[in-house]
């Protein structure tokens, strides 16, 4: 300690103090309210009554029913898309690129007021489709998460082998099939993640869409409305788990798809 | 461990900055002026900057603008008054609920304005300073407590927490009453004035319900009991008013049940829980008629003319919910500093002088509890609302209950269905309206539980579609996944084996 020179480790400051104040000190605090009751005292009531009551596990059901949906429909249309602009020789691609990313500049409020009065012109009464209307609402939100990392992993992709596997015999489904496919599964995965999480949340999508419905993010919200910090707490922590869960699942699936790539 | 120690040194060394320089800028400004932490509603006073049209005129020869924002006018007007530089740091909440949360994580405020409800859970939880007896005194100067109306005095002074009145620590502010504001081409008055409207198949999705447990249950309340309500031996019983409170805060278990089946029948006829949208979704079209407070009511039927539709309010008769905002004193931000609290009631009494109750009246569309000591209030009701000469219907409408004295605006008929109706009830509908009791810890899980129970997809019924739908797209991404991944992992390594 006697000499307190500058060093270049000193620059890790700024993050370890954010990491503490806005990461690792909330996280304890929820964990804290999460496995306490309303006097303070040590209970894992909340965690046992979640998993034992028929409506947060309904809600459990219908926000990954909703959000596998809203995933399901991005991966179907971003992904011939992606494809189509990363290898199709499009003149100025970025700029149809730049399109499909554009929305995402514009404040997500406002965008989804608009699809309302898009949606209400075509379907004339909102309230009869809310589980359509928050797919497609959440589609319109989410889409570039989805586009962006295909279109990289097309990008990345060497055009090479695909010419080798059409010369040495593919057809261009198996060319598909088992080279282009195969290599393109590090930016599924991570376009799934970008859309599959936040989809169990965003529940402003659903009141906007007059989808009265809860989903895991308003479960939240109605607890903390009834002063309810605990049970609150109890499923963000629960949700937590889950995304920590799909991450570990995911990132072996990821690391040996870029392992496997390397060898090539 | 040197490492960890070295971090933690710095992070002492930044907290131990900042909080003296929190403390060097407070003593500062301690000497010359006064910060006053006022939190209110969003868009909830006077901020000013009025068009040179807007300019009120009333019969008298009065006029009333709004040239700077309210808060702006009062820090100059105390200054002015008592020689004291105040400061008056505002700030806003959304939800009654926001702000109990934000003062429970630790934010201080002097002076808040909250519902009703919460006035009466802080009352009960004495974290309320009570307000001084000068200012409770009928000396010149003291526009709150001269100029209160009368019905909503006698009300705050009847109501009690604790053996306490709600007048000791709360000064009433906005009132009004909850009704439904519906359009006339679709939906009749005698449709519109009972809460059965929520669950009339004939609106079905055409009808937006408020995303708000109370005001929701309220309804469903309504409903439940309307038989009992209804029964002319209970409306003319003596003691109705008192009967009438009883029945719409019955929280016992079987109560709760019938009004959860009465909510979920309510979900699925109304369009949707709606926590904003309403009041600019019945002017567009969307919806037919729209559970709505009094004032949020006033400022729809406004918005409406605008773009030419014209949208009536209607009270349900089987009664509706009185309910007010007050401002309130809070004992940790005020913590005993006389000259803080000073400023709070100044500020209460500035609000609530009869210019300052129509300026805010104007903007927001809301009413003020303000009767006034002399006729300003009535007469920016007259300007608002008194016949124009070509009136096809004229009426004389009565509000004097709420003047306590002699007040008749002769109006144009319409306006016994529209604004007028909204922003100041007739006597007969304030005679059918309860104050809400605020819930208590246990009562307020077990609503909350009723109330997630209504919002929750079951999985007992309709399931079964559903879920198979959702596990069918897990197992096929799932199966997708492990297939193209050991294909995969095959393929190269099977070339790799060949190349090389």
């Amino acid at each position: 300690m006697a000499k307190f020179g500058f060093s270049r480790k000193h620059l890790a400051i700024p993050y370890a103090a954010f990491l503490i104040l806005f990461v690792i000190a909330p996280l304890l605090i929820i964990l804290y309210y999460a496995f306490t009751n309303a006097t303070g005292q040590f209970s894992v009531s909340n965690f046992i009554g979640f998993f034992t009551d028929s409506n947060t596990l309904g809600t459990l059901v219908y926000s990954a029913t909703l959000s596998l949906t809203t995933t399901a429909v991005c991966l179907l249309f971003a992904y011939p898309l992606a494809l189509i602009l990363a290898r199709g020789g499009i003149k100025k691609r970025n700029v149809f690129l730049l399109l499909f990313i554009m929305p995402m500049w514009i404040n997500f409020t406002l965008r989804i007021t608009a699809l309302k009065e898009i949606l209400t012109a075509i379907e004339h009464n909102l309230a009869f489709y809310p589980f359509i209307n928050s797919v497609i609402g959440m589609t319109y939100d989410f889409l570039p998460f989805m586009i962006l990392p295909l279109y990289t992993s097309f990008l990345k992709q060497d055009k090479d082998l695909n010419e080798a596997a059409a010369d040495l015999g593919a057809n261009t489904i198996n060319v598909f099939l088992k080279v282009t496919l195969p290599l393109s599964i590090p930016g599924i995965i991570s376009g799934v993640m970008m859309v599959f999480l936040p989809a169990m949340t965003n529940y402003v999508v659903l009141d906007m869409l007059y989808n009265s419905t809860y989903i895991m993010g308003s479960l939240i919200g109605s607890y903390f409305a009834a002063y309810d910090w605990n049970n609150g707490s109890m499923i963000s922590v629960i949700l937590l788990i889950i995304i920590f869960g799909i991450t570990l699942l995911t990132n072996r699936f990821g690391d040996e798809n870029e392992g496997g790539g390397r060898v090539v | 461990m040197k490492k960890i120690l070295n971090y933690l040194f710095v992070l002492l060394l930044l907290m131990v900055s900042l909080t003296a320089c929190g403390k060097q800028n407070e003593e500062q400004t301690d000497k010359d002026v006064l910060v006053l932490r006022i939190s209110n509603w969003e868009e909830y006073i006077d901020e000013g900057d009025w068009d040179e049209e807007e300019l009120i005129e009333l019969e008298n020869g009065d006029t009333i603008f709004g040239e700077n924002s309210m808060i702006e006018d009062f820090e100059n007007w105390y200054y002015e008054e008592y020689g004291q530089k105040i400061k008056v740091e505002y700030s806003t909440f959304g939800t009654n609920e926001d702000l109990y949360n934000q003062l429970s994580i630790g934010d201080v405020y002097d002076l808040v304005c909250p519902s009703d409800y919460l006035i009466m859970k802080l009352m009960d939880e004495k974290k309320l300073v009570p307000f001084s007896d000068e200012f409770l005194s009928n000396k010149e100067g003291n526009y709150y407590y001269n100029g209160v109306s009368p019905y909503i005095r006698s009300i705050f002074d009847n109501y009690s927490i604790n053996d306490e009145a709600w007048s000791k620590y709360a000064a009433c502010y906005m009132w009004g009453t909850t009704g439904i504001i519906y359009n006339p081409e679709y939906v009749t008055e005698e449709e519109a004035s009972t809460w059965d409207i929520f669950i009339n198949d004939k609106f079905k999705r055409q009808i937006t319900v408020k995303d708000n447990v109370r005001d929701s249950m309220f309804a469903a309340m309504g409903i439940y009991k309307k038989q009992l309500l209804m029964e002319p031996a209970f409306i003319n019983s003596p003691d109705y008013a008192g009967r009438l409170f009883t029945e719409f805060n019955d929280t016992s278990d079987k109560t709760i049940d019938g009004v959860e089946k009465v909510l979920k029948d309510m979900k699925n006829v109304a369009y949707a829980f709606e926590t904003d949208a309403g009041k600019a979704d019945i002017v567009s079209g969307k919806v037919v008629a729209n559970y709505q407070w009094s004032g949020d009511a006033v400022y729809a039927m406004d918005q409406a003319e605008e773009d030419d539709v014209y949208l009536n309010y209607a009270v349900p008769k089987e009664g509706t919910n009185l309910w007010f905002d007050g401002w309130v004193m809070l004992k940790d931000g005020i913590s005993e500093d006389i000259r803080k609290q000073h400023a709070c009631e100044a500020f209460i009494n500035f609000v609530s002088r009869p210019d300052n109750a129509v300026r805010n009246m104007y903007y927001i569309g809301y009413t003020s509890s303000i009767a006034g000591t002399d006729d300003t209030v009535s007469q920016y009701i007259n300007y608002n609302y008194s016949a124009e000469e070509d009136a096809e219907e004229v009426t004389d409408y009565d509000i004097s209950y709420f003047f306590g004295k002699e007040v008749v605006i002769s109006a144009d008929k319409e306006q016994l269905s529209r604004q007028l109706f909204a922003q100041y009830p007739p006597k007969e509908v304030m005679d059918r309206s309860s104050v809400m009791w605020f819930f208590d810890k246990d009562t307020s899980s077990k609503i909350n539980k009723m109330w997630i129970n209504v919002r929750c997809f079951e999985v007992k019924e309709a399931a079964k579609p559903l879920a198979f739908f959702a596990l069918a797209i897990i197992i096929i991404i799932i199966l997708a996944v492990i297939y193209l991944q050991r294909h995969k992992v095959f393929n190269i390594k099977k070339k790799n084996n060949q190349t090389y």
